[in-house]
């Protein structure tokens, strides 16, 4: 299939568009005024498809979730071994059952997880619902009320706490499939190289095609929205918007510290997960440290960003703990983090910590133990294996990740606009002030220099590290 | 190793102080008494126009805001009750600071100027805990254009809103998520009485398309018509109008619900001489007169005419029915009934 890079990119630009622009577009296109309602203001039959209600949260949710999904499956089916499609072929088994056989089970894993964490983000998101969610009641935009409306914190968390009972089930389940889960890559595996096949390819094509066209569709009418002078009565186009000074929010400085902390972000936060995920996929003792901390993993995931929020201001902002009983305090020894930079960076890395986690344990999970027995055996010390074989064999998904961080840091807002000091004003931030303030097209203009950067940067990474993939996923062609 | 462990918990370990609130002062920031903290819920592109008057009299004191939407800064203010970070609160909802003064956050400090200060714009008690610098109301924001293509009147009262013609033709903030909502509802409920208020929301829960979580965003949707009419207040329906969007604001005749943007000193254990420094100004006329190019109620009577898109008479819209004390007190039983009543309200399209 040709473009694939093309695909690869944009497939994930929802990651990059802040949940507040998405809001707009959608809106733009499909509300009661919308571009495809109204039919381009009468000029082509509209399509109503009544946006406000469950089918806006719907739409709007599938486009959130979209990526999220994406960065999982891409990993689970990177790894896949040639030698069982060679052996299917070989014994002469029809492409649909190669599919049900070889394909399925080998993406298993990443399958159910993606599956998992789609209904989970999507369960516990209020970004989508509280916009276009019309009348629609969901759990999640009770805490926003509860914390937001009536600083109800404890209300807030309890509802928090019934989020996690799916989290929980989804790790019961986890747990029972993984039991069974086998790696994919072994040491002695070879990469599968998908053959051309004119048919198939062709409608994939167009599959994928379809999927852009909408993700693109959205974000041209968010770059729209940017330069319209006055939706909807005034379209005179215009850059007006794109200089921050008469709206507040903090303009491009805001913008350039949502870039430091993104970057910062993606630094700290692809280690501290490589190395978590590294501990607990190929470690041997303490099998029930293992798994305790697996869950923990996968528990931020679960976590409404705004409760995430203020917990961190009760644990960070507390200059004392008291003792139960006692007359003694025990002096907190972080507080000093509190409305720091690195505070941002660490509240940032836990919430996106869960997606990250999987991926690297997807690309993990897909390593062959064998490669630690045999380097064992062979006196080789564990630092070294994992510099020389796992590694660069996880290098993809380590890339991935990192994007990933930054990505989502540049647009996150719910748990870091509780804990943002005054002298760190941040641009996602800025576009929630901005549209408070009714200045829609200037929260649009932010939006897509935000995109625009994360698709930079994007671009500049796989500049930077074409050649670093190419030595190192050099066992991947043949 | 376990020897070690020992003593660094036990070097951690402190006689907890009296109260909760004052903080251990090597724990917090050191105190640079010529750079202060406010917390702010004003529109941001106004906080700018205002500080510029505070900083060419003051250029030694730096002002650092933080600008959030009105629930965010209370929950914010409310979070950080063990360790305020903020040395003053500027402009913020009364009814939000009533609760922050329930909770004991609140230094009582009669700023300079007091006395020009409309009695029912201020904290009666003496010294006041808070201190308004103006008011704002309820007001509707009606999309012309989107009424003449429907054939629709301008609806000029809470009562026409009940009318069958407008049906699911309204939005309006939900009062659990925002106090725009509440103040509304509440002025209802006070203006009518009770058991006629619910009958009135009744009926007007009829013609609502949606009840949305956010106090201008009724008067964006109307704005970009979304929707025709949008229960929303009057500042925001002034600046729609100014922007070029085709709103009429509309003061319903039976009055309008209101509440004050207020300031507040924040207790803590140092409080600087400069956050009462920047209470004195933000009550000064200076500021009052800026503060009257945006609102048409302040709280220090100024000559500068009303702005445009108001009542002649302001004053005499805002309901006198309108006890912030019986709201904050009976906040908790109208949410639980106004949702049990409209809240799980399934999609009208």
């Amino acid at each position: 299939m040709p473009g694939k890079n093309f695909f690869r990119v944009l497939g994930l630009l929802p990651l990059y568009i802040p949940p507040l622009a998405h809001a707009i577009g959608l809106v733009y296109l499909f509300g009661n005024q919308g571009l495809l309602t109204t039919g381009l203001f009468g000029l082509i039959p509209g399509w109503n498809i009544q946006l406000y209600g469950a089918n806006g949260i719907i739409l709007g949710l599938s486009l959130y979730c979209f990526p999220q999904a994406f960065v999982i499956m891409m990993t689970a089916l990177r790894l896949t071994d040639a030698r069982l499609y060679e052996a299917a072929e070989v014994l002469g088994s029809s492409p649909l059952r190669t599919f049900m056989t070889v394909t399925l089970p080998g993406v298993k894993y990443g399958l159910i997880n993606a599956i998992f964490v789609c209904f989970i983000l999507a369960f516990t998101d209020f970004g989508v619902p509280q916009v276009v969610g019309g009348s629609y009641n969901v759990l999640a935009t009770d805490i926003y009320k509860q914390v937001v409306g009536q600083q109800n914190f404890s209300m807030g968390a309890t509802i928090s706490v019934f989020l996690l009972l799916p989290a929980l089930f989804a790790f019961a389940v986890d747990r029972l499939i993984n039991r069974r889960q086998t790696s994919q890559v072994s040491a002695k595996s070879v990469p599968f190289q998908a053959k051309p096949n004119p048919g198939l390819d062709r409608s994939m094509l167009i599959f994928c095609s379809l999927v852009v066209l909408f993700i693109l569709l959205v974000f041209v009418t968010i770059v729209f929205a940017s330069w319209v002078q006055s939706w909807p009565y005034n379209l005179t186009l215009g850059l007006k918007h794109y200089d921050f000074s008469t709206v507040g929010g903090g303009g491009y400085t805001a913008f350039w510290n949502s870039i430091r902390m993104s970057l910062y972000t993606a630094i700290f936060g692809t280690i501290v997960v490589f190395i978590g995920a590294y501990l607990i996929e190929k470690s041997k003792e303490l099998q029930w440290l293992r798994s305790l901390n697996y869950f923990l993993s996968t528990l931020p995931l679960a976590l409404p960003g705004l409760v995430l929020g203020f917990s961190y201001v009760f644990f960070f902002n507390k200059p004392l703990w008291s003792i139960p009983f006692t007359h003694y305090a025990l002096v907190n020894p972080f507080n000093w983090l509190y409305g720091t930079m690195a505070l941002l960076v660490i509240a940032t890395t836990i919430h996106f910590y869960a997606v990250s986690f999987l991926t690297a344990s997807t690309a993990l999970k897909q390593i062959d133990p064998e490669f630690e027995s045999v380097s064992a055996s062979m006196r080789v010390p564990f630092y070294k294996t994992f510099w020389r074989v796992t590694l660069p064999l996880a290098l993809a998904a380590i890339l991935e990740i990192g994007i990933y961080f930054f990505v989502n840091a540049m647009i996150t807002v719910s748990e870091v606009i509780f804990i943002y000091p005054p002298t760190l004003p941040l641009a996602s931030v800025a576009i929630i002030n901005m549209d408070d303030a009714g200045d829609t097209a200037a929260a649009a203009a932010m939006s897509t220099l935000l995109v625009c950067t994360s698709l930079g940067v994007r671009l500049l990474y796989w500049f930077l590290t074409r050649g670093l993939q190419k030595r190192t996923q050099a066992w991947l062609a043949r | 190793m376990a020897w070690v462990l020992t003593f660094v918990v036990a070097a951690c370990v402190t006689q907890q102080p009296e109260t909760s609130t004052s903080a251990d002062p090597a724990a917090i920031t050191p105190d640079n008494s010529s750079s202060l903290v406010v917390y702010t819920a004003l529109e941001d592109d106004q906080i700018k126009e205002y500080l510029s008057s505070f900083k060419t009299q003051h250029p030694d004191i730096t002002v650092n805001t933080v600008r959030d939407s009105t629930g965010i800064v209370t929950a914010k203010l409310m979070a950080e009750k063990d360790n305020p970070q903020a040395d003053v609160v500027w402009g913020l909802a009364a009814t939000s600071l009533l609760v922050a003064d329930q909770e004991g956050m609140l230094e009582p400090y009669a700023p300079k100027g007091l006395e020009q200060v409309q009695a029912q714009l201020r904290d009666p008690r003496n010294p006041p805990t808070w201190v308004g610098i103006d008011a704002w109301m309820s007001a509707f924001c009606v999309n012309t254009v989107e009424a003449n293509k429907k054939n629709l009147a301008i609806p000029t009262s809470w009562a026409d809103l009940t009318k069958p013609e407008y049906k699911g033709q309204i939005v309006m903030s939900d009062p659990a998520a925002s106090g725009t909502g509440f103040l509304s509802v509440s002025a209802l409920l006070q203006m009518k009485g009770e058991e006629k208020g619910w009958q009135y929301l009744d009926a007007l829960d009829q013609n609502v398309a949606e009840y949305v979580p956010s106090g201008s965003k009724p008067c964006k949707l109307a704005g970009t018509g979304e929707h025709t009419i949008g229960v929303s207040f009057d500042y925001r329906a002034a600046k729609a109008k100014a922007s070029g969007e085709p709103i009429q604001a509309v003061f319903p005749t039976e009055g309008s619900g209101w509440d004050i943007e207020s300031n507040a000193l924040i207790k803590k254990a140092q409080i600087k001489p400069a956050a009462k420094t920047f209470l004195d100004w933000a009550i000064s006329t200076d500021a009052s007169k800026k503060y009257a190019e945006n609102f048409a109620v302040t709280a220090v009577k100024t000559d500068v005419p009303i702005p445009e898109g108001y009542p002649a008479d302001p004053l005499a819209q805002m309901t006198p029915k309108n006890d912030f004390n019986w709201a904050a007190k009976n906040r908790d039983r109208i949410l639980t009934e106004w949702t049990k009543r409209y809240g799980s309200k399934t999609n009208k399209g």
